[in-house]
């Protein structure tokens, strides 16, 4: 069972590599997004770096969007889902290392060109870890739980638009706690509260979401 | 090990397609289903692959209840990725499916039997129709299960490959293994039983 689950994990990772940087596609988002805000608000530096922390957490939201309606989508279409229903590992663990590989391919570059993007909109420098923090806690959840949207919107040709509607308003939690924790003061007290409470929501979808999608998977194929 | 289907019925879309379908086969044993376009031999074929819930009715294998991890299911898409090559799907079918000998000469093997030897690092997105079904067809040879399911298996292959998996077909059988296969062409299992199901 741990071979087959290691199989699809390097499958999925290999398949992202020889996609012609396809799922690199959420970054270059999220780098135009953050690109050309600055010019809509204007010069007020002061105004841009404040709304920075809110500014970057929805363009990782967006962008992690993009990619997710082909989660189970590109294996539908070609019959590999029927031979993954085939694989002794059970289909949440399959769920689990589908989104676990999908992270890694498009969240975790999200992740790391945020200290760039933090730059471009004049980010306070100490503010800078405590944001990178919410991400590493908050767009693993965003992936889980677009995994259940993706598994949802399956039997439809364009889910994509259906997905972000659907997952959305379940992610406002995340994106409430991320940005007061990563905007609340400098002496960081303040972000302790909203800190604990991103991660105990996004522990609440890490749990929950591989079982919800795995039933919305066998529900949608029937 | 015996498998016994009783009174299945099948609805798509809310129309019957069809109903108390009753048949038994023994190991060793193949069956041929037969049937106008439409007449469900494809919704059988998922039912019994443990994939579609059939209206009512079971499907047992020994004393089991048939589930997708039970059998071998081949149908019209490949599960194929034109990025990897022939060795890397090989080598993800066979672990995926749970075989317990990964080795680089078992893997061979079932290439070699299939004749895809010669397209070992071949991009499957440069593969024929034909080749992409013998790729699929790997599947059955490199985790043994005991029941094969096959939706039109031939439906590409040409002539040589056809009569090469009619050799596979009977060598399975002949370790007790069971086949049922849905085909339009001349597909030859000797002493196949017959199933044709009416157009609804």
């Amino acid at each position: 069972m741990t071979a087959a689950l290691l199989a699809l994990f390097r499958r999925d990772l290999l398949l992202a590599a020889r996609s012609g940087g396809v799922s690199l596609t959420g970054a270059l988002f999220f780098l135009v997004l953050c690109g050309i805000i600055p010019f809509a608000i204007g010069p007020d530096q002061k105004l841009l770096s404040r709304l920075a922390p809110a500014i970057l957490w929805i363009g990782v939201l967006l962008a992690s969007l993009l990619g997710l309606d082909r989660l189970f989508h590109a294996d539908e279409e070609d019959g590999t889902l029927d031979l993954l229903m085939a694989s002794p590992a059970p289909l949440t663990a399959v769920v689990m290392v589908k989104c676990l590989a999908h992270w890694l391919t498009t969240g975790l570059p999200l992740i790391l060109i945020t200290p760039l993007l933090a730059i471009l909109l004049g980010l306070d420098w100490q503010y800078l870890p405590r944001l990178l923090l919410t991400l590493c806690i908050g767009t693993p959840a965003l992936t889980c739980l677009g995994s259940i949207g993706a598994a949802l919107t399956l039997s439809l040709r364009r889910g994509g638009l259906v997905l972000a509607v659907i997952i959305l308003p379940l992610a406002l939690p995340l994106l409430i706690f991320a940005v007061a924790a990563a905007s609340a003061d400098g002496t960081g007290n303040s972000a302790r509260a909203p800190l604990l409470l991103l991660a105990a929501v996004a522990l609440v979808i890490l749990a929950f979401a591989p079982f919800v999608s795995a039933a919305a998977l066998r529900l949608t194929r029937n | 090990m015996r498998l016994e289907v009783s009174e299945l019925a099948c609805v798509r879309a809310g129309r019957p397609v069809f109903a108390g379908l009753s048949f038994a086969l023994d190991k060793g044993e193949g069956l041929l289903v037969r049937g106008a376009n439409g007449a469900g031999k494809s919704s059988l074929l998922r039912i019994l692959a443990g994939l579609d819930e059939a209206q009512s009715g079971k499907a047992l294998i020994g004393e089991e209840r048939l589930s997708a991890r039970a059998s071998h299911y081949v149908a019209h898409s490949d599960a194929v990725k034109p990025a990897m090559t022939v060795a890397e799907h090989l080598r993800f079918f066979s672990q995926l499916l749970g075989a317990p000998d990964n080795s680089e000469e078992r893997l061979a093997a079932a290439l070699a039997a299939l004749d895809l030897a010669a397209l070992h690092d071949t991009p499957a997105r440069y593969l024929s129709a034909g080749q992409k079904r013998r790729l699929a067809l790997t599947r059955l040879l490199l985790a043994r299960r005991t029941l094969w399911l096959l939706d039109e298996p031939t439906a590409t292959l040409d002539s040589s490959s056809l009569h090469r998996f009619e050799t596979i077909i009977a060598a399975h059988r002949a370790e007790g293994g069971m086949v049922i296969a849905t085909t339009h062409e001349a597909l030859a299992i000797p002493g196949a039983l017959s199933l044709t199901l009416a157009a609804p």
